[in-house]
């Protein structure tokens, strides 16, 4: 539990950051280190330089303006789970940061490191993905937004130049919406974790975006569920039907859950998630 | 004399520790504290195969490297330390501290760096290349001991460590002659038989605190002083004088503050004998401390055990015989305790019940595992488990309540000292009054009906029932290489403040304050006037340790003792000065009086200070006030009780939600309430951690897979309902305190409670015995039709 000898460099805007990040070779960015000090210490992970974004005046917070809400990649798990404004809009981001890992992980690791990392077990991708965020990044290059359906490419893997940031995310906030997660009792990560966000107008499914973690090399959108959820009665029954569509083709088998248990988990959880954004709606 | 505040008797009260204030702010001073100048630090480069023979070791690039002060091999090591000792009378091959030609198990260690600091040291750890011919490896035991895929230790055909004979009724205490006909009788007579392969799974104790040593060699004047996170600093002193050719009054071994033990600290470690080995040779003290990563790997193991149980029954619930086929799976080596552990689950096959025939055999067999040593309850919670889930599937079968059918086999309470078919001598028990406090604590037809209710809405709701009895207080000298007894000394100060030492090393059972509510009653005086030294062996003159819940029963006894006779000495100082018999003298209230006339006393202190300074000396007395005592009791102590727990399982994903957990614990005597809560609060978590989420699990390579906090559950407290916890009382005659020992207790019977309200919960799917952990998939699969 050694790592190997880095130099430790603090940025202090994210200019700075990127301006670091591009003459270091074989840096990393470091916001709360959660995921990437762990696999440090177990020299997994070499970077020779970290580049510590963790303090960028701006880069944390939640704000809301113009009916979207923007999170700063460097909040907390614990400052969007105690958000009132992510409670009263789109209490999912809320009841899922709070559950994620525990509260050390949780007042240290940061949605952009999440996010950026990809384990294939995070709960966050599912949720954005079921948010449809824009994911904002920055290089010298320039400002990119990718859509979180377009950001999570493969595990560990994601649409992140390695000169980019990522600086925010950006959703219109849904009040229907739900996360249920199977946990991984050790690490408290997802074995399935389900986020749906639901639109109900005058008593049926209007929209409906379905993402799930744990399950797969990474997180994905559960398109059939979907689009047998759209124009469906709001209920419990179309959330059984539409969840027992719910599968993948490529599916993670580890000592926690094999193929097979993972398969039969993943409707659970979608009709799970579905009846607690179907619940919100009606509050 | 100024009137004094009266003071409250304090054993029996709920003290809050004393241990606590310093430990939660971070002022604790634990191995990883001391620093001294010039000190060197260690890396142990281990091996990252399970089995092989080393064919090279390249240690060139690591001594070359800026701040390396020496790097050694197995062999370089071996020079000096020749194979490590075991504490059992069983045949043990060769254990060198570092490998020298052949490695048995990940983790084993391979090379020794001796750098400047931490970091130089793992870099240069690192840079060791070693090149192996890889063996297969064997991590089953049934497999194992079959000789196949491999054997690995030459003399030890089939991979058995350990061969006994078999024990138990009929069998001679020599062991030399087994009749088997009482138990061949009970099995031909039974209208039932019950029968079942279970598994005891292997866990790992993690220790808040790893393990960490210090050794300071002073060539100048030829001592050693070795500090580590250990539970028994005696047996370390005795060791490490015996493998580096010190004496032992050259030899002072400190454990300061332990973060934890859990019985993995007992052994005495390769690391803290190279350490002191390296330190002797380079004249440089040097200090290791193990990271979490090599705690998985490097720590000893519990459990990982399988029982073969067969158990024979009328029809009417009453059991007429029971066999106990047991084969442990100790990993690639003997380490201090090891070979013993099991025994422990054989010793308490009999449970808490009247057998009249039962049979046990035990087989020990390496594999390339990690060793297996104590964990908290060693032995005990094995042989709860067996026994325990055989009765409770005695009673599926025979339709009858979990409850009734234990009430049926009860060793009565008046058969007590009970000599068992194991050949145990229990001392004291009233199970029956445990079976009942708990069943009225619980509302046991209540939570029948609630579990009924729940059914019939379509919930998996179980309910489960296990009584324990274990074996603490250890124990006479038969008992322990080291001996069985504990030390203590007390001393009253100059200023009348008390000092007192004890053996017991406690690592968080908090004896700094339940020994000092002793000692505040027997001298009457406060608490905050007294200080409990341990965990120095310059200081504490003689001790064995702290494991097998002992602390208090002997190591409790003996400072009881000790503090009689200081107190006895301290009356005739003060009938001397208060002109008065000393069988009239009374201490309280910080004042030493005569009987009958509290006007005639002086200050304790006043008293203190004139034993020290005693003008005139009064006659037959030396001048001064310490003291000492060593306990030896006569016979072990059996605590018990029983635990109940109701579970429910998600039917769509099999996960298991503990709902209740009642406890109802017999430790004897309680000295503190708050502390004896505290322990079975730590045991409950850990059993249930155990039945629940633990499990330490290797692939076919012999790679362990669950080895870091990622993978390998630790409780949590979201993990638990809140414990509702009860005690009965039923003294032990083996000491005068009637304390039996409480330490392992929650481990005991939380592990079978909580299997039989699973297999309760589940029992619409007919199945009889499911395998811990409670595993989600498994349970799930067993809803779904699948076996466990």
């Amino acid at each position: 539990m050694i790592t190997s000898a880095f130099d430790y460099l603090r940025a202090t805007s994210v200019d700075d950051a990127l301006a670091k990040l591009s003459a270091a070779d074989g840096g990393k960015l470091l916001a709360g280190g959660h995921s990437l000090v762990p696999l440090m210490k177990l020299r997994m992970s070499e970077p020779a330089v970290l580049i510590d974004i963790a303090r960028i005046p701006g880069l944390s917070g939640i704000r809301e303006s113009q009916g979207a809400i923007e999170i700063g990649a460097a909040t907390t798990h614990h400052q969007v789970a105690t958000s009132q404004v992510l409670a009263a809009a789109c209490p999912m981001v809320c009841e899922m940061a709070a559950d994620i890992g525990d509260p050390q992980v949780r007042n240290r690791g940061t949605i952009g490191g999440s996010l950026a990392h990809a384990d294939p077990a995070a709960d966050y991708p599912a949720v954005m993905l079921a948010l449809e965020a824009d994911i904002q990044l920055r290089s010298a290059r320039g400002p990119r937004t990718v859509k979180a359906s377009e950001f999570f490419q493969g595990m560990f893997t994601v649409d992140l130049a390695p000169d980019e940031m990522i600086v925010s995310v950006r959703f219109t906030p849904v009040k229907a919406t739900s996360y249920a997660k199977l946990h991984q009792r050790a690490s408290h990560f997802a074995i399935v974790g389900v986020a749906a966000a639901l639109q109900v107008e005058s008593g049926s499914i209007s929209a409906a975006r379905v993402g799930v973690t744990g399950a797969g090399p990474h997180a994905t959108r559960l398109r059939t569920v979907e689009d047998t959820l759209v124009g469906k009665a709001a209920n419990a029954e179309t959330a059984s039907s539409a969840a027992a569509e719910a599968t993948l083709t490529d599916l993670n088998s580890d000592i926690h859950a094999s193929e097979d248990y993972r398969r039969a988990m993943i409707p659970v959880f979608t009709r799970r998630a579905i009846e607690g954004a179907l619940a919100r709606a009606r509050s | 004399m100024p009137a004094t505040p009266v003071l409250p008797k304090l054993v029996g009260e709920r003290v809050k520790r004393r241990e606590d204030p310093r430990l939660i702010q971070g002022r604790g001073t634990f191995v990883d504290d001391v620093k001294i100048v010039g000190m060197q630090h260690i890396a142990f480069k281990r091996a990252d195969i399970a089995h092989g023979r080393i064919v090279s070791i390249d240690t060139s690039a690591a001594e070359t490297m800026d701040g390396v002060e020496a790097v050694f091999t197995g062999a370089a090591i071996a020079q000096q330390l020749g194979p490590m000792p075991i504490g059992t009378p069983f045949p043990s091959p060769p254990h060198y501290a570092v490998a020298i030609d052949m490695v048995r198990y990940a983790g084993e260690p391979v090379a020794v760096v001796v750098a400047a600091d931490r970091y130089i040291a793992r870099d240069a750890a690192d840079a060791i290349i070693v090149t192996y011919e890889t063996l297969p490896a064997v991590v089953d035991p049934e497999l194992a001991m079959t000789g196949k895929p491999t054997v690995i230790h030459p003399d030890f055909p089939n991979n058995l460590a350990v061969a006994l004979v078999p024990s138990g009724t009929g069998v001679s205490a020599d062991g030399k002659t087994i009749d088997d006909s009482a138990v061949d009788r009970a099995f031909a007579e039974a209208d039932v038989v019950i029968s079942q392969r279970m598994f005891n799974q292997r866990l790992v104790p993690n220790a808040m605190e790893t393990r960490g040593v210090v050794a300071h060699f002073e060539p100048g004047k030829g001592t050693m002083t070795i500090w580590s996170s250990t539970q028994n600093p005696h047996i370390l002193r005795s060791m490490i004088a015996a493998m580096t050719g010190l004496g032992q009054d050259q030899v002072r071994a400190i454990a300061p503050d332990v973060g934890g033990g859990f019985g993995a600290k007992i052994n005495i470690y390769p690391e803290e004998y190279v350490a002191a080995t390296v330190s002797k040779r380079l004249g440089l003290p040097v200090k290791w401390i193990e990271d979490r990563s090599e705690a998985f790997v490097a720590t000893t193991h519990g459990r990982d055990i399988i029982g073969y149980v067969d158990l024979a029954a009328k029809r009417d619930g009453k059991v007429l015989g029971l066999k106990l086929k047991l084969i442990a799976d100790i990993g690639a080596y003997n380490m201090l305790l090891t070979a013993a552990i099991p025994t422990l689950t054989m010793l308490m096959a009999n449970a808490t019940y009247d057998i009249p025939a039962i049979r046990t055999t035990l087989t020990e067999v390496f594999t390339n595992k990690t060793p297996t040593d104590a964990y908290r309850g060693a032995g005990r919670p094995e042989a709860t488990y067996f026994v325990e889930r055989a009765m409770d599937m005695l009673a599926r079968e025979l339709g009858m309540d979990p409850a009734e059918v234990r009430r049926r086999n009860f060793i009565p309470s008046d058969r007590f000292p009970y000599q068992t078919q194991m050949g145990a001598v229990y001392d004291s028990g009233d199970y029956e009054k445990a079976l009942d406090a708990a069943l009225q604590k619980c509302g046991w037809e209540a939570l029948k009906k609630e579990r009924d209710a729940a059914r019939a809405q379509g919930r998996l709701v179980g309910l489960g029932l296990a009584m324990y009895v274990e074996v603490c207080g250890i124990g006479p000298s038969a008992s322990l290489p080291t001996g069985g007894w504990e030390h203590s000394q007390v001393t009253i100060e100059r200023d009348g403040r008390i000092s007192a030492t004890t053996g017991a090393s406690p690592h968080g059972q908090g004896n700094e304050t339940t020994f000092a509510q002793m000692l505040a009653d027997q001298f009457g005086v406060p608490m905050d006037h007294i200080t409990i030294l341990h965990g120095d062996t310059a200081i504490v003159k003689q001790g064995i340790g702290t494991f097998g819940s002992r602390s208090q029963a002997v190591g409790g006894t003996a400072l009881h003792m000790a503090g009689g006779k200081v107190k006895t000495k301290m009356a005739k100082f003060a009938a001397a000065l208060l002109e008065a018999h000393e069988d009239d003298i009374v201490f309280e209230n910080g004042t030493i009086s005569v009987k009958g006339a509290p006007a005639r006393g002086k200050a304790f202190s006043e008293i203190a200070a004139f034993a020290y300074v005693p003008v005139p000396l009064p006659q037959g007395l030396e001048p001064g006030l310490s003291d000492e005592a060593f306990f030896e009791p006569t016979n072990n102590t059996y605590p018990f009780g029983c635990h109940i727990s109701m579970l429910e399982i998600d039917r769509e994903t099999g996960e298991p939600t503990l709902l209740k957990l009642v406890a109802v614990d017999d430790a004897g005597n309680l000295i503190n309430p708050t502390i004896v809560d505290g322990q079975i609060h730590g045991g409950l978590a850990q059993g249930i951690g155990q039945a629940m989420i633990e499990e330490a699990v290797y692939n076919e390579d012999g790679q362990l897979l669950t080895g870091s906090f990622m993978d390998y559950a630790i409780p949590r407290a979201i993990d638990f309902p809140r414990f509702e916890l009860l005690s009965t009382v039923t003294p032990t005659p083996v000491n005068p305190l009637g304390a039996k020992g409480v330490g392992e207790a929650g481990t005991l019977g939380s592990t079978p409670c909580i299997v039989s309200a699973a297999v309760d919960a589940l029992s619409e799917f007919g199945v009889k015995h499911i395998d811990m952990m409670l595993r989600p998939e498994k349970l799930w699969r067993i809803i779904n039709g699948g076996q466990a």
